[in-house]
């Protein structure tokens, strides 16, 4: 008999688990296009982004990908299982997949079209890429704005726990203070990492003397001993749960920690800091061109940027949602801060291999 | 000693389960957050339900370790009833070797010679993707294998030769008489052999990491989480596999439990 | 008949494992040699001797992991034994349960018990204790190996022991054997198999492990696993990390070889599963 309750149970509790939600559905539409999205029904689109890079319609928002399919008939493989631009780049170059719109970092663009990698992306076509704002066309990568376009911009600052630290920080040397020995968290990938000793050394971060990437491994293997770990994901929750007192890391995800935390805070050090753009791309290897213009477009349409921009969380290259009156970041001073409280900026460059290959090998004998 | 075996063993399955219990527990809280809980709420439940490509990956998970353990389940008893048959030792004793090297060899490197592998063939027939559904799929059916095998070669050795050989002397035809005496002696070892694939197929990671394309699996979605954060989502899917497998566990056991006892009354 | 009933049984398997087992390795073995561009060259070869540190480490902490393992491990299989037989078998998948969980959630939920503001150290912390740090120690990460491949010691020995004879034991008993010269002289031998399969399904793992340590290790210990991931991965550099994956390969099997050689001489040999 008790055999027989439990196994009642068991059951239930498999079809109420398995049956509750489901009446919950997305939004997938979008009200007011301005783009022509017919034409290319019954066609499939190679998508390459990085995980939770898009409002993909979880906790009310607009799911993206899914509108997209539906108000264009294009099928989307949305692939978003790489892990950095240097795996999206490997995977690429070794042309084991075709995808028809990547969306890398500066740096790698550069590469990329160095390299041959890219096709042009025909603009004319694109009506809604009138909405970029004109300081993040023409950069250093793509000079004449020919293969990218402008999709989240993000700048490097130190989120800190205010009942850790003591007072208001300003400077980078807060990760080289032994008041917080083994509450410290830094980066843990070469080009983020070395940029923190960089900028506190005052050294150009696309340098290419050897002699001051010395010295700026010098710096990173002094702060070693202070430091509690070489974190990327996990800073999430480190400094949600008061793990760890000061940690540098991407603008935008602060708000998804103070979010969760209420005491946290955040600050751009006054040495300067990286700035990045990650663009929208169509690899040469694209098998649906003119598929891959139409989703750039719909990535561009006001609602759909706004969606995502309040996904992500990032800064927008859109005036459309920059003006928008129902974003809710508009006058965030951290995501747009106002001319008195712009940091000074600079871009990672894509350095030649023999300096990659050079800072590589220093910063293995940095985190062995 | 009864006491020390109990203490032993509370004390280990406390250690086994208590990372998953806080999987539980974080898959119920209403912050978007796995270590800071904030409030009672089954909104990731929601989400998980209404998210298509999260139950896309579980079933394509699904569909991948379902197929690789068959595929390799099937694959793997031919083999290990052909070693088993095969008289030349010096044969059985190089399969074996190989067999054992996927096992041997950690799933990283596994995992990227296979890349290479199919990068090098798809440049060699000239294809522009080389990485797909297809190339994951053996992937896993070769790392599955080698369990198969040594799953069921074991249980061969354990049958008794002269109960075949009566059989066909008694008119059975050889393949009447594999079906009818050696196959029900070896059945447990292919269903253990199967159980395993399926397992090692279910949560990999790493070897699936190197060789797909396009084909998101859960581990591989998890992983990408990786780069911002991982949602609670994954926790409320985690949990809820979870507690359908101790379900169908007990279930199974309860039923077996019972014919055991039917047996046991008839006889 | 015989003869071509053996040639289609074999030939699946053999021409299988040909390709997909066999080929790669020399896929492998080829990078190792070559350089970027494809030509012959010795340079990953050479780079390799700025690793034997990392491949020591690995070695290392794979060894007390397994010892550790083992220790945990004989004592729950023995007493798994020796609890009613109806309930075994359902015990025995409540081992390997754990393991059907992702790797990934079962070490952020490690994170979150080990972390400085943990729940480990909360506790501590609530009974007025100093906290302890955890995480970024070897010890984090032999914890996680431990953790992760446990089942895959205990089900080898128990399934040893549970086949093992009663009366044999009696036998000894009445014999006037003690406890302990009971163990040492029967109940040992007889499990040796069981345990030197979980050696080996515990140890091969733990060798080239790099989730595991970047996670509980803080992103500070750095493993041959991680230092091939980031060859392939990170740097794209096929030809160190086939290099490092083949000197891998040979410490794993001269190991595993050193190991049966050992079990040989104890009397109960080879690897069984």
């Amino acid at each position: 008999m008790k055999k027989i309750v439990c196994m009642v149970i068991a059951v239930a509790l498999i079809f109420t688990l398995a049956a509750f939600p489901v009446s919950c559905s997305r939004l997938d539409t979008v009200e007011n296009l301005e783009g022509d999205y017919t034409g290319l029904e019954g066609t499939t689109l190679y998508v390459m982004n990085w995980g939770e890079y898009i409002s993909d319609g979880s906790e009310g928002s607009l799911d993206v990908v899914k509108a997209f399919e539906k108000v264009s008939g294009i099928r989307v493989i949305y692939d978003d299982s790489t892990p950095s631009n240097e795996a999206m780049y490997a995977k690429l170059k070794s042309g084991a997949v075709a995808v028809d719109v990547v969306i890398p970092s500066d740096y790698m663009i550069q590469r990329m079209i160095n390299e041959d990698m890219l096709q042009t992306v025909d603009t004319s076509k694109i009506p809604n890429y009138k909405y970029i704002l004109d300081d993040y066309k023409n950069l250093y990568f793509d000079p004449q704005n020919q293969y990218s376009v402008p999709y989240t911009i993000g700048m490097v600052g130190i989120i800190y726990n205010t009942t850790l630290v003591e007072g208001t920080p300003d400077s980078w040397d807060i990760l080289w203070n032994e008041a917080y020995r083994n509450n410290i968290l830094s980066f843990n990938n070469p080009r983020d990492g070395f940029a923190t000793a960089q900028f506190l050394l005052g050294q150009d971060i696309n340098n290419t003397d050897k002699a001051l990437w010395d010295a700026a491994a010098d710096k990173l293997k002094e702060q070693t001993p202070i430091l509690q770990g070489r974190v990327m994901d996990e800073v999430f929750n480190k400094m949600e749960g008061g793990n760890a007192a000061v940690a540098p890391y991407y603008a935008g995800d602060f708000f998804l920690m103070k979010d969760v935390n209420e005491d946290l805070d955040f600050f751009y050090p006054k040495e300067g800091t990286n700035i990045f753009v990650d663009s929208m791309c169509i690899p040469k290897s694209a098998s649906n061109y003119e598929g891959a213009l139409m989703f750039i477009n719909f990535m561009l349409e006001v609602e759909v940027a706004l969606a995502n921009a309040e996904y992500i969380s990032y800064a927008s290259p859109h005036t459309g949602v920059r003006n928008h009156e129902d974003y809710s970041l508009k006058d965030s001073q951290i995501l747009y801060p106002d001319e008195a409280h712009k940091p000074r900026t600079q871009y990672y460059h894509d350095l030649d291999p023999e300096i990659r290959a050079y800072y590589e090998k220093l910063w293995e004998e940095i985190i062995r | 000693m009864k006491t020390f075996n109990r203490i032993v063993m509370v004390v280990v399955y406390a250690f086994l389960y208590s990372p998953l219990l806080l999987m539980v527990f974080f898959s119920f809280n209403s912050a978007k957050s796995t270590s800071v809980f904030e409030g009672f709420s089954l909104k990731w439940y929601g989400e998980l339900f209404s998210s298509s490509d999260t139950l896309e990956a579980l079933r394509n998970t699904l569909i991948l370790a379902v197929a690789s353990a068959l595929i390799s389940t099937i694959l793997g008893t031919l083999a290990a009833i052909g070693i088993f048959r095969v008289r030349s030792k010096f044969f059985k004793q190089t399969v074996l070797a190989v067999t054992n090297i996927p096992m041997m060899n950690p799933d990283i490197v596994t995992g990227v010679s296979l890349m290479l592998l199919f990068v090098f063939v798809g440049r060699l027939i000239g294809l522009t993707e080389y990485l797909n559904f297809w190339t994951l799929l053996i992937a896993h059916i070769t790392f599955n294998l080698p369990y198969v095998i040594l799953n069921v070669l074991p249980k061969l050795n354990q049958t008794d030769r002269s109960l075949f050989e009566a059989a066909q002397d008694l008119g059975a035809t050889p393949s009447k008489a594999f079906f009818t005496v050696v196959m029900p002696q070896i059945v447990p070892g292919i269903i253990s052999g199967a159980i395993m694939a399926f397992t090692l197929s279910l949560d990999d990671f790493v070897i699936s990491y190197y060789t797909s394309s396009g084909f998101q699996t859960l581990p591989l979605k998890i992983y990408s989480m990786t780069k911002k954060i991982v949602k609670p989502d994954m926790y409320a899917l985690s949990t809820i596999i979870f507690v359908t497998v101790l379900a169908l566990l007990l279930i199974s056991n309860i039923f077996q439990m019972r014919t055991e006892k039917k047996q046991a009354g008839v006889s | 008949m015989k003869k071509s009933t053996n040639v289609f049984l074999n030939a699946p398997y053999v021409v299988w494992a040909g390709i997909f087992v066999v080929v790669p390795l020399f896929i492998v073995l080829v990078y190792a040699f070559t350089d970027a561009n494809g030509n012959f060259s010795f340079d990953s070869i050479i780079a390799l001797k700025d690793y034997w540190n990392n491949f020591l480490l690995s070695l290392l902490y794979s060894l007390v992991a397994t010892v550790v393992t083992l220790i945990i491990a004989y004592p729950f299989a023995y007493a798994l034994s020796k609890t009613p037989a109806k309930t075994q078998k359902i015990q025995m998948m409540l081992v390997m349960l754990p393991m059907w969980m992702n790797l990934l959630i079962r070490t952020y939920s490690w994170m979150n018990i080990l972390d400085q503001n943990g729940i480990i150290n909360q506790i501590l912390l609530s009974m007025k204790l100093k906290p302890v740090t955890f995480l970024g120690t070897p010890g984090a990460v032999i914890f996680g190996m431990v953790y992760n491949y446990l089942p895959y010691m205990i089900l080898p020995i128990y399934t040893v022991m549970a086949k093992m004879d009663n009366s044999l034991v009696e036998a000894a008993r009445d014999l006037g054997c003690n406890g302990f010269n009971v163990w040492r002289k029967l109940i040992l031998p007889l499990s040796m198999p069981g345990v030197i399969s979980g050696i080996t399904m515990v140890f091969v793992p733990s060798v080239s492990t790099f989730y595991i340590s970047q996670k509980l290790g803080n992103g500070k210990i750095m493993l041959i696993g991680d230092t091939i991931e980031r060859q392939m991965q990170a740097l794209n550099n096929y030809n160190l990390g086939a290099a490092l994956s083949l000197v891998l390969m040979i410490l794993i099997l001269v190991s595993m070889f050193i190991m049966n050689r050992f079990a040989d001489s104890t009397g109960e040999g080879g690897v069984v599963v």
